[in-house]
């Protein structure tokens, strides 16, 4: 039984109405309870910054990082952001650390609780690849981890879709969760993986899926509905069509229509959009190309039942990786860049490319202006999930630099007195004067995250939650985040104490102890009838078609040693 | 008596996963679908020269001891050295692999797998380039294309061509080998070549001329192309780039011919920007025909876990990859070691005279299920189970796909993992005395 009592934190808890007020916070075996013996471990926070541990809910951070990592070695030694990139020695407490866009698994797990995040989200497995995923997250300390599966190309769904057969598609999402020990629905590109199986892409919401027959605001739809009959605990966490091209917003929008009637029985979104910064184009060429953000915010701000991220751009290199295969080849062929693709049979595709985004060049500016916008322009916070879709927009270790750039709008004037002319007639940040607070931030890092993964024991301090803490060195009560953002930026970019499990894994900006996560899975439960026919269509597909045999497709508990299986029963 | 279905064949990189085993008193007795190179690592073990016991050399001569004065010796050489070399790790599980990596990072030592000496330059090409493929499903779904490029197959992966390639049906091919062209180009007319719609022959060393003419092609530049070129016509050439730009779905499988011969990697670079451009055209994609049945697994996990896929030196505590200079050939060659650790692999047959000249002056760590000339060599040695056999674990298949290998029979021998745990447990034991 291990007890520890956080003394004079200013907590910063938003789940639970507190803006930085002044009181103590109890500990025992892992979670936060309302009070301790006096035997109880005493860290006096002496007026500093507290808030429950970070949780980021879409990052790449297992699985198709591999693949980043593999394509470049240079990345390794890059130091752009100093204690949290490059080359470090093995020490007494931690492994030997490399990288900046793409870090091995260690580095993953040290950096991000140095920044105070306990919880991390891979936002991309596909099923035949779970295992792989899973092995990542073993090896990544510290943190707790969940991912999110692939379905939006995926040969059977498309299938039961184009059949209308609603419950077996329910049936077997909640099989390929299973399967993959996925947290919950990930759709990227609509039917546009399929396409890429043919070098194509599809083009929008109603153009169909080669040799399938179904759209791709068909399969939207489809899987939104299987996600409520499953009760899962996330919404679906789209990845619109149209990624990255001029004039997208326009499917955007209508992607985020298509759900506006859909219900749920839980307390949630129906919809996560993801990385919106790469759905809000303007224009209709790169010629032309401006900032969409106003009219993507404009219908935000208009409807709730919908969330996003941000996918912020930070000026530097990059890495792209997403299953969205044909974008990812567009982006080689246009940047000349090393290019690594993975079709991946009957389920999807993906692809890898390097990039950097550069303030001098004019679409890098307006990028990096449009993530701010939608996160300064979306009027309630708790829509909005802070992410640079990380290492896509840039990696999230420039999470501490890109705080600043939302709580400071002279911190941001700094910026754009440094980019091209002619992007700031593409933009709308300058005119832009919101400045988030301590309190709006803890939404968009942690709080926002616990309503939109239903996870009650996550992004809070109340009694019940995992005791998940930061401790960040600067005191609410005099520093001006407005003015200061260097102290803001340092104190974000190494905690005072990160708090994990009730046990002290950084102390000072650094690593103490290197405890192993867990990881959470839906086992999502559906009518024993409905599966099994749905079983018969599932074992067709491994008999005719997958190169893997069933029994050895589902991964095993051997690869959670530290399981969190949340149930869910279908309506 | 037991029937196991489903296990998973730990010959080659094909990594077979629909195999029945039948066990009878903890010997296996029968083995379904398994090729007869995968049936012989299955059935076969036990007519290998199977290494009994641990054992160290004394006065010239190896002889049996305990596996903790093994454990206490093997230590004790990896505390002396100043740097060693580990070596090997690619028919191992991912966990023994992980266990290995751990091993050389606390040591200061330096690890590489035996893509040094196979396809190690692709690695390097898809550092140049960057590797678009696809698992083998979509190709055996897809693919009405298929190229064996300096491989052959019906030899060395001799399920390939009926699971994932040549004659797989799938569902946009259904009639499998009739809706397939397949083309085989080597330096000589192998057995695989014999079964291809086209063969074509090149000169020996010539690859990379063949992948520039071929983008030319692809690319319209059909001007710059010579008369011949590899020893093959400009109208062969032309008629090939013609089917891949016709194509609806091209795989280029490639081997050592091509990652080991003359450009080495820029081959495998070459044939990366071909891939490239003919998606300009059509769907391409490519796949390296990984002979060690977790040779992929190695360059996963030790990218995962240092970034690097293979080649990496710990000396200076962070890891340094810079193959050509930390690579196990460079480092032996140059006399850079003072002592190593091999496992899963047999460098005493592979590797070239002077790297072994100088293995034979350094104290040797063998972990091995059998003797091999590696283990004249070796000065300490480990009896290993055989992983997939006698010990489960994860491999990774040429394509990038991940496993469970089942353990299928009982065994006295402890797993590469655990010797590899013991070790880390023993070293760290004398350098905390010390
Ligand atoms: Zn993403």
């Amino acid at each position: 039984m291990s007890e520890l009592l956080i003394k004079n934190a200013v907590v910063c808890d938003p789940i639970n109405n507190v803006n930085c007020e002044k009181m103590d916070i109890s500990v025992k075996d892992g979670k936060i309870v309302e009070s301790v013996s006096s035997g109880a471990k005493v860290i006096d926070a002496g007026g500093k910054l507290t808030m429950a541990g970070g949780v980021d809910g879409h990052t790449h951070c297992a699985g198709k990082i591999n693949v980043g990592r593999f394509m470049s070695p240079h990345d390794m030694r890059m130091t752009n952001v100093p204690g949290l990139s490059g080359k470090e020695a093995p020490t007494a407490t931690t492994r030997a650390q490399v990288g900046y866009n793409t870090p091995n698994a260690f580095a993953i797990g040290y950096r991000y609780a140095k920044m105070g995040y306990t919880t991390i989200g891979e936002a991309a497995i596909p099923i035949i690849g779970a295992r792989h995923t899973h092995e990542e997250f073993e090896a990544i300390p510290i943190l707790d981890k969940f991912g999110l599966t692939l379905f939006g190309s995926n040969w059977q769904v498309m299938e039961y879709i184009r059949d209308d057969e609603p419950e077996k598609l329910a049936a077997y999402v909640a099989w390929g969760l299973k399967a993959s020990r996925g947290y919950g629905i990930k759709i990227v590109n609509p039917g546009g993986g399929e396409a890429w199986g043919w070098g194509k892409n599809v083009s929008g919401l109603d153009d169909p899926v080669p040799n399938f027959d179904v759209t791709p605001a068909q399969i939207i739809m489809g899987l939104a509905e299987a996600n409520e009959k499953l009760n899962l605990p996330h919404s679906i966490h789209l990845h619109c069509n149209n990624l990255g091209k001029p004039g997208n917003y326009e499917t955007t929008i209508a992607s985020m229509k298509l759900l506006e009637n859909l219900k749920s029985n839980r307390d949630r979104q129906v919809l996560h959009v993801t990385h919106v910064q790469f759905n809000a184009y303007g224009g209709t060429s790169w010629r032309d190309f401006e900032s969409a953000a106003p009219q993507v915010s404009d219908y935000i701000n208009s409807t709730d039942h919908m969330t996003f991220d941000l996918g912020q751009a930070i000026f530097g290199p990059a890495m792209t990786m997403t299953a969205d295969g044909p974008v990812e080849y567009a982006n080689s062929r246009m940047l000349n860049a090393k290019w690594s693709n993975m079709d991946v049979e009957l389920e999807d595709a993906s692809g890898v490319v390097p990039i950097t985004y550069s303030p001098k060049n004019f679409v890098n500016a307006v990028q990096w202006a449009i993530g701010l916008e939608l996160a300064l322009l979306v009027d309630d916070p708790w829509k909005v999930m802070f992410t640079t879709d990380s290492p896509n927009g840039g990696s999230f270790v420039n999470y501490p630099e890109a705080y600043t750039y939302l709580m400071s709008a002279k911190r941001r004037a700094e910026i754009i007195e440094t980019l091209p002319e002619m992007a700031l007639g593409r933009m709308n940040i300058p005119g832009i004067d919101r400045e988030l607070d301590l309190y709006e931030l803890a939404i968009m890092t942690r709080a926002m995250q616990s309503k939109m993964y239903c996870m009650d024991t996550k992004g809070h301090l109340g009694v019940g939650a995992d005791a998940d803490i930061a401790i960040y060195d600067i005191k609410p009560d005099s520093v001006d985040t407005t003015v200061e953002y260097v102290a803001v930026k340092k104190a974000f970019s190494g905690a005072a104490y990160t708090i994990k499990s009730g046990e002290v894994v950084v102390k000072d900006g650094e690593i103490a102890m290197t405890p192993e996560g867990r990881t959470y899975w839906v086992n999502a439960k559906m009518p024993q009838a409905t599966v099994d026919a749905m079983q018969v269509d599932v074992a067709k597909k491994f008999k005719k078609y997958y190169t893997v045999s069933q029994a050895n497709y589902m991964v095993e508990d051997a690869y959670l040693p530290h399981p969190v299986e949340i149930t869910t029963e279908a309506l | 008596m037991a029937v196991i279905t489903d296990a998973i064949c730990s010959l080659c990189g094909s990594l077979c996963d629909d195999i029945t085993v039948t066990v009878e008193d903890n010997v296996i007795t029968d083995v379904e679908r398994a090729c007869i190179l995968g049936r012989n690592k299955f059935v076969g073990m036990f007519l290998h020269d199977r290494i009994e016991s641990p054992m160290i050399r004394k006065n010239g001569e190896l002889v049996d001891v305990s596996y903790e004065e093994a454990i206490d010796e093997a230590a004790k050489i990896l505390v002396n050295s100043k740097r060693t070399l580990s070596y090997g790790w690619c028919s191992t599980s991912c966990e023994a692999i992980s266990k290995a990596i751990q091993l050389a990072e606390e040591t200061g030592s330096l690890i590489d797998s035996t893509a040094n000496v196979c396809h190690g330059p692709s690695a390097l090409a898809v550092q140049e380039k960057g590797g678009p493929s696809a698992t083998l499903g979509a190709v055996k779904n897809r693919a009405d294309v298929v190229i064996f490029w300096g491989c052959n197959p019906a030899h060395a992966h001799p399920r390939h061509m009926s699971r994932y390639s040549s004659f797989s049906k799938g569902f946009f091919t259904q009639k499998g080998r009739k809706d397939r062209k397949m083309i085989v180009i080597d330096v000589r007319k192998t057995d695989t070549a014999k079964l291809a719609d086209t063969y074509v022959e090149i000169d020996q060393g010539s690859d990379y001329l063949l992948v520039t003419a071929l983008r030319s092609a692809i690319n319209g530049h059909e001007d710059v192309i010579p008369d011949t070129v590899a020893g093959v016509s400009k109208e062969d050439v032309l008629e090939l780039a013609n089917v891949l730009k016709e194509a609806k779905y091209t795989c280029v499988f490639y081997g050592m011919g091509v990652t080991q011969s003359r450009s080495k990697y820029k081959n495998g670079d070459g044939v990366s920007s071909l891939i490239s451009d003919i998606n300009q055209h059509s769907k391409a994609v490519m796949i390296g025909m990984r002979g060690h049945y977790n040779v992929t697994g190695f360059g996963q996990v030790a990218t995962w876990e240092t970034g690097f896929p293979m080649a990496i030196d710990f000396t200076r505590g962070a890891p340094y990859y810079n193959p050509g200079e930390t690579g196990a050939n460079d480092v032996l060659t140059r006399g850079d070691v003072d002592a190593a650790i091999i496992s899963a692999a047999d460098p005493g047959a592979h590797f070239p005279q002077d790297s072994l000249k100088y293995l034979a002056k350094i104290p040797v760590i063998q972990i091995d299920p059998y003797a091999n000339p590696t283990t004249e060599l070796s000065d300490v040695v480990f009896p290993a189970a055989v992983v997939g056999v006698e010990a489960e674990g994860t491999a990774y298949r040429m394509d990038g796909i991940s496993l469970r290998m089942k353990k299928l029979i009982d065994t006295k021998f402890k797993t590469d993992e655990e010797i590899a745990v013991d070790l880390i447990n023993k070293v760290r034991e004398l350098k905390g005395g010390a």
